[in-house]
C-alpha cells in the first residue's frame, strides 16, 4: 500500500536593516522592525494561517486517516511569537491531535552543518528543548536547512539520536534509483532517509497556479493517480515544501487549499495512506545504504549549495561568519547569542547569489548581490567587533578552547568531589548515629 | 553595402565619447566583409586609420569651382584627399555659393572640435554634404548626433536614400533638463526625418520617444560597445601606493557626470577610514566649484585633482585605481566605466547611465545616494574578495561587449529599414 508523507517547513528570516559602513561600531542593532513585523503579518495571514487551518480541518475531517509533519525553525517560531502569536497557537493544536509530526532542524535556519560540527550540534539541540517545550514532543527526525545533506551531516545526525532525516531526492545521487524507497546513511545505518520527490512535490509549490503549465489546471483526482499509477514496489512518495508556498508562491486565489483538502478522500478511494517521517522510518526497511559525499540541498537546479556558497563573496562572508563560532559558543552574552542566531540564517547568503537561473531571486532590500554583500559584510564587522571586545583576537581558538576545556572539567570535577564529600559525610553522620546507638544500647 | 556616414569626430583626435564610438562602430564591420563605409568628418587630420572605411575630409570638398591644378591640390590637401575625387566632387557642385567664405580650393575651412560658431558650422557642413551626396554612391545615410542631422537630412532630399540617425546623447541629457531650444529643434527635426532612429541606451531611448515625441517603433535601443585596449596599454604596470587606496572619477566635471556627489561621498569614506586617496581627473566648469568643495568638507589632503588627461595618461591613471566611480546624473551611455574594467579596475556607476543596462558585474547606485555610493567603496577597499570578484568578473563581462556584434546587428536593421 503506498503512502504520502507530507512535510512543510515554516520560516522567517529576521531581515537586516539598511547598515552603512559608518553605523560600524555605534549602532548595534542590525533589524528592520517594521520590515519584520509587516512580513511575518503578511505571511502569517495569507498563508501560514489558512494554511495551517486547512491542515487541522483536514485531520478532523478524516478521523485520523491524514496525517502530516511540520518543522519549524527557532529564529522563524520567535518571529512568529513576535508578531503573530496565534501560528503558534495553531501550530499547539496541531500537536494536540496526534496526527502531525513535528521534526527537529537547525535552530538559526543557517548552514553550520557545512563548516562546525559543534555549533550545528548545540543548535539542534536547542531546538529539541524549543520544540518539546512548545508542542511537547521529542523530534526523532531531522531535516537541515535547505534539506542539506550529505554523509557526514547524516553522521552527525545519527549521533545526536536521530532516527531519519529528510533529504533532496537529487537525481546525480539517486542515478537509477528511485527516491520511492526508504535508505539510509551511507556512514550510519541506523540513520533512515527520506527523499523528496521533486516532481510532485514541484508541481504543488512551483506550478500549480501557473496556466502556462501544460497540466494547469491540475485537480487532486489526476495527482493522486499520478501517485496510484507509481510501480507497485515504490510505495513511499514524499512531498516536502515550505508551508508558504500555500498563499505565497501560489496565491490563495488558485484554489490551492481547496486542491489539498481534496486530496485524503481521493487518496482513500485509490487505496493510499499518510504518514508521518516516524511512521515511515518505523514500518519500512531501508533498501540500502545512500551515498552523498558532496552536499545536497532542495535549492535550484544544481540541488547544491551553490545559491548560498557559490561565489567568492558568500564563501567570504560564510567564512568571516564562522570564524568567530567558537568564541560565540564561549560567550555567554544573550544578545550576542540572539544576533548569532539571526546572522546565520541561509537567506542573508542567498541574497548575495550571482546565479542567473532564469527566475528572478528574491533580494530583500537588495537590489544586486553586491549591495546585500555590502550591507551584511557591514554589520558582521560590527559584529565581529563585539565579539572580539570579549575575546581579543591574540588568543587563538585552541587555546580559548583549551581553557575553557579547563574551567569544564573543574566544573566537572567540583561536582564529583562534591558528591563525595556528601556521601562520606552521609557515612560519616552514619557511623556517628550506629555509634551514639551502641553508646546507648 | 555601402553607407554614408555623417559624424563629427574620429580618432585619434577626439574630445568626447562620440569619436570612440564611431571607430569602433565602423571598425565593428570590418569582419563582415561586405559593408563600405564612407566617414564625412569636418576636420581630418591625416593620421586617421584608414583601413577600414573612408574619411571624407569635408574642409576639402568643393562647394565653390575653382580652377586648381592636380598638382596644387595635391600640395594643399593631398593627405586627406586624392586630386582625382576632388575633381569628382567639383563636377556635382549643385548651386551658387560664391557668397560663402570660401578658400582658394573653393571649399569651407573647420576650426574642428567644438568652436564658438557651432551652428555655422553646421550650417556649412550640411551644404557640403550636398556635393558629397550626389557625389557618392551610397545604400543609405547614417548621421551620428545632432551636429549632423541637417548633413544627413540634405543627404537624404537629394538621394532619396533612407536616413537612420545615431543618438548619442540628448541635449536633455547635456542640460539636466534646461535644453537649449535651437539643439532641440534641430534635434527634433533630424529626428522627425529620419527613417529610423537608434539610441545607446534605453534611457536615450524613453528621452527620444517621450521628450521628442517619436513614435516607439521608428526608434531602436543599439548600445555601445568597446574596442579591446591594445597590447602597449595592457603593459602598462599599474603603479599601486601599498596601504593605501585610490578612488577615482574621470571625465568633465560638469554638472551631467554628477561630481559634487562623488565629493560628498568622499567626505562619508573619510569619516570613517583614512588610507583611501580621491583622484577627480578631467576638466569642466565646475571643478573650481568642486574645489571649493573639497576644501569646504576639510578632505583637501586626501583629495586630488590631476586635470585633464588624455591617451596614454588615461589609462595609467586607471590602471593605478583601485575602484572607478561614475556619478553622472545623466549618461546617454558612458563608455568610461567599460575602459576601466577592461583595466582590471572595480566600477561603481550611477543607475541613471544608460550602460547601467548591459553591465551586471559592477555596483549601481541612484547618483543622489551618496550613502550608498560611501558604502560600495568602502567595501570594495575593505573586502578583497569584493574587489577581486568584481575585478575578475567584470572584466570577463566586458570582454564579451565588442562592437563586432553590435555591427552584425545595425546591419540586421540597416537591411530592414532599407526593404521598407
Amino acid at each position: 500500500m503506498k503512502t504520502i508523507c507530507f512535510y512543510f517547513e515554516i520560516h522567517q528570516l529576521r531581515q537586516l536593516k539598511r547598515y552603512r559602513f559608518f553605523d560600524i561600531g555605534s549602532d548595534h542593532y542590525y533589524y528592520d522592525d517594521y520590515a519584520n513585523a509587516s512580513a511575518v503579518a503578511e505571511l502569517a495571514e495569507n498563508s501560514y494561517v489558512p494554511a495551517l487551518t486547512t491542515l487541522l480541518d483536514m485531520i478532523k475531517e478524516n478521523n485520523g486517516d491524514f496525517k502530516v509533519a511540520l518543522s519549524a525553525s527557532g529564529v522563524g517560531l520567535e518571529m512568529l511569537e513576535l508578531y503573530a502569536p496565534q501560528v503558534i497557537e495553531l501550530l499547539k493544536e496541531l500537536a494536540k491531535t496526534g496526527c502531525c509530526e513535528f521534526l527537529c532542524e537547525p535552530y538559526s535556519h543557517g548552514l553550520s552543518s557545512l563548516v562546525s560540527p559543534t555549533a550545528f550540534k548545540e543548535e539542534v539541540e536547542r531546538m529539541q528543548r524549543k520544540v518539546k517545550e512548545l508542542f511537547g514532543t521529542q523530534p526523532k527526525v531531522l531535516r537541515n536547512s535547505g534539506l542539506i545533506y550529505s554523509d557526514e551531516i547524516g553522521e552527525m545526525a545519527a549521533s545526536m539520536g536521530f532516527k531519519g532525516m529528510l533529504a533532496e531526492g537529487a537525481k546525480h545521487i539517486l542515478a537509477w534509483k528511485s527516491p520511492h524507497f526508504l535508505y539510509n546513511c551511507a556512514n550510519a545505518s541506523g540513520l533512515k532517509l527520506l527523499l523528496r520527490d521533486f516532481k510532485f512535490s514541484d508541481d504543488i509549490s512551483l506550478r500549480f497556479s501557473n496556466p502556462e503549465w501544460s497540466e494547469y489546471p491540475l485537480f487532486a483526482e489526476t495527482y493522486v493517480d499520478w501517485i496510484a499509477s507509481l510501480p507497485q514496489e515504490e510505495q513511499i512518495v514524499n512531498i516536502f515544501m515550505n508551508l508558504s508556498a500555500f498563499g505565497m508562491a501560489q496565491p490563495l486565489s488558485s484554489h490551492i487549499l481547496d486542491f489539498l483538502k481534496a486530496i485524503p478522500a481521493v487518496a482513500k478511494e485509490r487505496g493510499i495512506s499518510f504518514s508521518t517521517p516516524s511512521e515511515i522510518v518505523e514500518k519500512f526497511k531501508s533498501v540500502g545504504a545512500l551515498e552523498v559525499p558532496y552536499p545536497t540541498s532542495w535549492m535550484d537546479e544544481e540541488r547544491d549549495t551553490t545559491s548560498w556558497l557559490g561565489n567568492t563573496l558568500q564563501r567570504e562572508a560564510f567564512d568571516k561568519l564562522y570564524s568567530v563560532a567558537e568564541r560565540v559558543a564561549l560567550s555567554d552574552d544573550k544578545k550576542l547569542k540572539q544576533d548569532w542566531d539571526y546572522l546565520q540564517a541561509a537567506e542573508n547568503f542567498r541574497f548575495m547569489t550571482t546565479k542567473s537561473n532564469g527566475i528572478i531571486t528574491e533580494r530583500s532590500i537588495y537590489d544586486s548581490p553586491y549591495d546585500a554583500f555590502t550591507n551584511y559584510m557591514n554589520i558582521l564587522g560590527d559584529f565581529m567587533a563585539r565579539v572580539r571586545a570579549q575575546y581579543p583576537e591574540e588568543i587563538d581558538n585552541e587555546e580559548l578552547s583549551a581553557l575553557k576545556q579547563v574551567i569544564e572539567n573543574q566544573e566537572v570535577e567540583i561536582v564529583q568531589l562534591e558528591a563525595e564529600l556528601e556521601a562520606l559525610k552521609a557515612k560519616a553522620a552514619k557511623k556517628t548515629t550506629r555509634k551514639k546507638k551502641e553508646v546507648a544500647e | 553595402m555601402k553607407v554614408l556616414m555623417f559624424g563629427w569626430e574620429f580618432p585619434p583626435h577626439i574630445s568626447g565619447g562620440l569619436g570612440t564610438a564611431s571607430y569602433g562602430l565602423t571598425k565593428g564591420f570590418l569582419p563582415q566583409g561586405d559593408v563600405e563605409i564612407k566617414f564625412c568628418i569636418p576636420k581630418p587630420y591625416g593620421d586617421e586609420d584608414n583601413s577600414f572605411l573612408r574619411i571624407v575630409g569635408m574642409n576639402s570638398v568643393p562647394i565653390v569651382w575653382k580652377d586648381v591644378d592636380s598638382s596644387y591640390v595635391e600640395s594643399r590637401v593631398g593627405a586627406i584627399i586624392r586630386p582625382e575625387e576632388y575633381y569628382r566632387y567639383r563636377d556635382h557642385i549643385y548651386g551658387d555659393f560664391s557668397y560663402m567664405n570660401t578658400n582658394d580650393l573653393g571649399c569651407m575651412e573647420f576650426a574642428g572640435g567644438y568652436p564658438e560658431n557651432l551652428h555655422e558650422e553646421i550650417n556649412n557642413y550640411s551644404i557640403i554634404a550636398g556635393v558629397v551626396a550626389r557625389t557618392e554612391e551610397f545604400d543609405i545615410i547614417h548621421s551620428h548626433d545632432w551636429l549632423t542631422y541637417p548633413a544627413g537630412i540634405h543627404a537624404k532630399q537629394v538621394s532619396g536614400k533612407k536616413l537612420v540617425i545615431h543618438v548619442h546623447a540628448t541635449d536633455f541629457d547635456r542640460s539636466r533638463g534646461n535644453v537649449n531650444p535651437t539643439v532641440y529643434a534641430i534635434e527634433k527635426n533630424g529626428m522627425d526625418h529620419a527613417d529610423h532612429i537608434f539610441c545607446v541606451s534605453e534611457l536615450t531611448r524613453r528621452t527620444v520617444i517621450d521628450k521628442y515625441h517619436q513614435h516607439p517603433d521608428k526608434v531602436t535601443t543599439l548600445h555601445n560597445a568597446v574596442t579591446p585596449l591594445s597590447d602597449d596599454i595592457m603593459a602598462i604596470e599599474p603603479k599601486k601606493i601599498p596601504n593605501e587606496k585610490v578612488v577615482t572619477f574621470l571625465g568633465r566635471i560638469t554638472m551631467q557626470k554628477g561630481p559634487e556627489y562623488f565629493v560628498e561621498a568622499a567626505a562619508q569614506v573619510l569619516k570613517k577610514t583614512r588610507n583611501i586617496r580621491f583622484c577627480m581627473a578631467g576638466s569642466g566648469d565646475m571643478m573650481n566649484d568642486m574645489i571649493k568643495l573639497v576644501a569646504q568638507r576639510g578632505i583637501a589632503d586626501r583629495f586630488h585633482f590631476p586635470g585633464f588627461m588624455r591617451g596614454r595618461q588615461v589609462y595609467e591613471c586607471l590602471k593605478a585605481s583601485d575602484v572607478y566611480i561614475m556619478p553622472s546624473v545623466s549618461e546617454p551611455f558612458g563608455i568610461s566605466p567599460l575602459e576601466a574594467m577592461q583595466c582590471d579596475v572595480p566600477t561603481i556607476i550611477s543607475k541613471q547611465s544608460g550602460c547601467a543596462e548591459i553591465l551586471d558585474k559592477c555596483i549601481k547606485t541612484d547618483y543622489w545616494d551618496i550613502n550608498a555610493m560611501a558604502d560600495a567603496i568602502y567595501a570594495i577597499c575593505n573586502n578583497d574578495s569584493l574587489y577581486e570578484y568584481l575585478k575578475v568578473e567584470g572584466r570577463r563581462e566586458v570582454d564579451a561587449i565588442t562592437w563586432e556584434n553590435v555591427a552584425l546587428k545595425l546591419r540586421r536593421l540597416y537591411e530592414q529599414v532599407m526593404a521598407h
